[in-house]
């Protein structure tokens, strides 16, 4: 065992937990849970965004991607960044004007229907839960490398911190965890970033000549094409990055802890810078793993290439850097988990439970209570999928995780915001299609099916060509959505959606 | 926008707040704003992995052995950090009419 890095990791327990009692004395209702009160400063929730956003598939992924396939890695750093103009441009503001809790609450501004409010919770609960699966894998090949844990026990540990953080601190300690490694990772990468442009003289062209030996690519390695050589397919990845963003649940409720929309967008300004410069970063990562660690050292350690980052931390500073570095993955994974789960269990007890079954007239005792039991169940359940899914691939979960996004959610969050004609079975339609087609797709595609042993699930010719759905599942649920609102002999509520209007552009709330 | 607030609370006041005009001016200002920018972003961005799949152009050499393949994705990064800043500044404005819509609504009634 590692003993630095057992002691940072300790150390990364010990304060999250101490954040966690305090934020515990101030969880004493639904809107502390759900939203710490929306008493968060821009720059507060811009960092809590940030710390949200960049998981594990970002830090370790990311940079094992760049250092294996090149240019083709670095696809993802650009969509991850770019997609934030999606958020900032169509979706931020009017989201925060019409939503409360949830991003069902959003769409439920526009219709009564208790269907489209559950189908809502159910893609918010379905897409966190394929997404916190990712970070559990990761976390527990992390720790199994580092600490030298069995994998179970390892999953067990994240899960159970996870649990207490969202159980106690609700989203005033997922907050303040999220900040906090935001801080830690960005601080990590800086610090690899610096020696690494050191080491290459302090010049750019210098790094990109060494690069054209310094991998079996050889001048490959610079260009586009290693990785993703279908041209659709390259697309449709671009398409569920640059797109996903604006449905991840995650992301969508963290514009609930800040006071109004002018708030909610001076943070996605402060996270879209954070998150930029992180993403440039990877690029040293990426490349200072592929010269100073090698390729081969990075495929022994893991085929995947997601220990490039903390081996590169050892290459450039010894035992008491990597012990950092695998310390700040450690938090980073903590993080975005713990956001998953609150998510999660807030669609479950604010939607299903108040909402729905109590028709809204829930205790605020009853519903922090039933918010508390949802994130043990979320977690449990999570675990669970996570111990028989630890041979997956932890981007392709990833990736998918932001195609059902895309497919699922976002259809409906722009019509409602944006298409006056939009009705409840259009809605419904643009939330089944999408959820069934990205899951399906992926189901019948080149993750799950292939020719090759051992390279997927099962042996076979995959259905679908292209290894992620968007392509195919995003324009679906943009068309379920407009052929159900077409076909569908509702008429358009014109009133509400003259209130929805006026609420997504003012902020105004009439009546109270 | 502190004052949120109003003495409206019928729904036909949101039909006369959507009529007024200064919350036309609003939204066809946002509009004039926000869907040409949004068409740039997205064509810009896909022009990226457009280019590397189906051409070579983006191969050559820039400086050294920097390629434009590298320079164009960087490109992304300044673009997305320059919309951002567009879109606080032209915020500034729409908030100065949303105000005013806000105090409208509130006085028409």
């Amino acid at each position: 065992m590692n003993t630095a890095a057992f002691t940072m990791f300790l150390c990364i327990v010990f304060v999250t937990l101490v954040i966690t009692y305090y934020a515990s004395k101030r969880t004493k209702n639904a809107n502390e849970f759900y939203t710490a009160g929306g008493g968060l400063t821009g720059w507060q929730n811009g960092l809590a965004i940030a710390g949200d956003y960049m998981s594990a598939a970002s830090f370790l992924g990311i940079a094992g991607a760049v250092a294996l396939t090149g240019f083709d890695g670095f696809f993802y750093s650009i969509g991850f960044l770019v997609a934030y103009l999606v958020v900032l441009y169509l979706v931020a503001e009017p989201l925060r004007n019409l939503g409360k809790y949830t991003f069902a609450d959003m769409i439920a501004a526009r219709f009564d229907a208790k269907k489209v409010r559950g189908f809502a919770a159910m893609n918010t609960v379905t897409i966190s839960i394929f997404y916190m699966i990712a970070q559990l894998v990761g976390a527990g090949a992390l720790i199994k490398l580092l600490l030298g844990l069995e994998y179970t026990t390892a999953v067990l540990i994240v899960g159970v911190l996870m649990t207490v953080y969202v159980i106690f601190g609700g989203m005033h300690a997922t907050s303040w965890v999220q900040i906090i490694k935001a801080i830690l990772l960005m601080g990590g990468t800086l610090v690899i970033s610096i020696i690494v442009f050191a080491k290459f003289n302090w010049s750019i062209t210098d790094m990109f000549a060494q690069m054209k030996t310094a991998t079996p690519l050889k001048e490959t390695f610079l260009n586009p094409g290693v990785k993703y050589k279908i041209g659709l397919d390259t697309i449709s990845l671009n398409m569920g990055l640059v797109l996903g963003t604006a449905g991840l649940p995650h992301i969508l409720v963290r514009f609930f802890t800040v006071k109004d929309a002018k708030t909610a967008r001076s943070s996605v300004v402060y996270a879209t810078w954070i998150i930029g410069i992180f993403y440039v970063m990877t690029i040293f990562l990426g490349f200072g793993a592929a010269a100073f660690v090698g390729n081969s050292a990075i495929v022994a350690a893991n085929p995947a290439g997601n220990m490039a980052a903390p081996l590169l931390a050892q290459a450039l500073g010894g035992n008491m850097l990597f012990a950092f570095i695998s310390a700040v993955a450690f938090a980073t994974i903590l993080a975005v988990v713990a956001g998953l789960v609150l998510t999660a269990a807030s669609a479950f007890a604010h939607d299903f439970y108040n909402v729905i079954l109590k028709k809204g007239k829930a205790t605020e005792k009853e519903q922090v209570g039933m918010a508390r039991w949802a994130a043990v169940g979320v977690s449990v359940i999570s675990i669970i999928l996570a111990l028989g899914a630890q041979t997956l691939n932890v981007a392709f979960l990833v990736s998918l995780a932001f195609a059902v996004a895309a497919s699922a959610n976002l259809p409906v969050i722009l019509y409602t915001i944006y298409w006056k004609r939009f009705n409840t079975t259009g809605a419904i339609w643009a939330m089944v299609v999408g959820l069934i087609s990205a899951i399906g797709l992926v189901i019948v595609g080149p993750n799950v099916f292939s020719p090759e042993v051992g390279k997927a699930i099962f042996v076979g010719e995959p259905w679908f060509p292209y290894s992620t759905p968007g392509i195919v599942s995003i324009p679906l649920g943009f068309i379920a959505g407009y052929l159900g609102t077409i076909f569908s002999s509702q008429k358009a509520d014109v009133k509400r959606y003259e209130e929805v209007l006026v609420k997504s552009n003012t902020g105004i709330k009439i009546g109270g | 926008m502190g004052a949120k607030k109003t003495k409206v609370n019928s729904e036909s006041d949101y039909t006369s707040i959507v009529q007024s005009s200064s919350f036309q001016t609003l939204l066809s200002e946002k509009k004039k704003f926000i869907i040409p920018f949004t068409i740039f972003f997205f064509c810009f961005y896909f022009a990226l992995p457009i280019l590397t799949s189906y051409s070579t152009v983006l191969n050559h050499k820039f400086i050294g052995s920097i390629t434009w393949a590298w320079v164009f994705a960087f490109l992304q990064f300044v673009m997305t950090w320059v919309l951002c800043m567009i879109y606080s500044k032209k915020a500034a404005r729409f908030d100065e009419l949303a105000t005013k819509v806000i105090q409208e609504g509130g006085n028409s009634q």
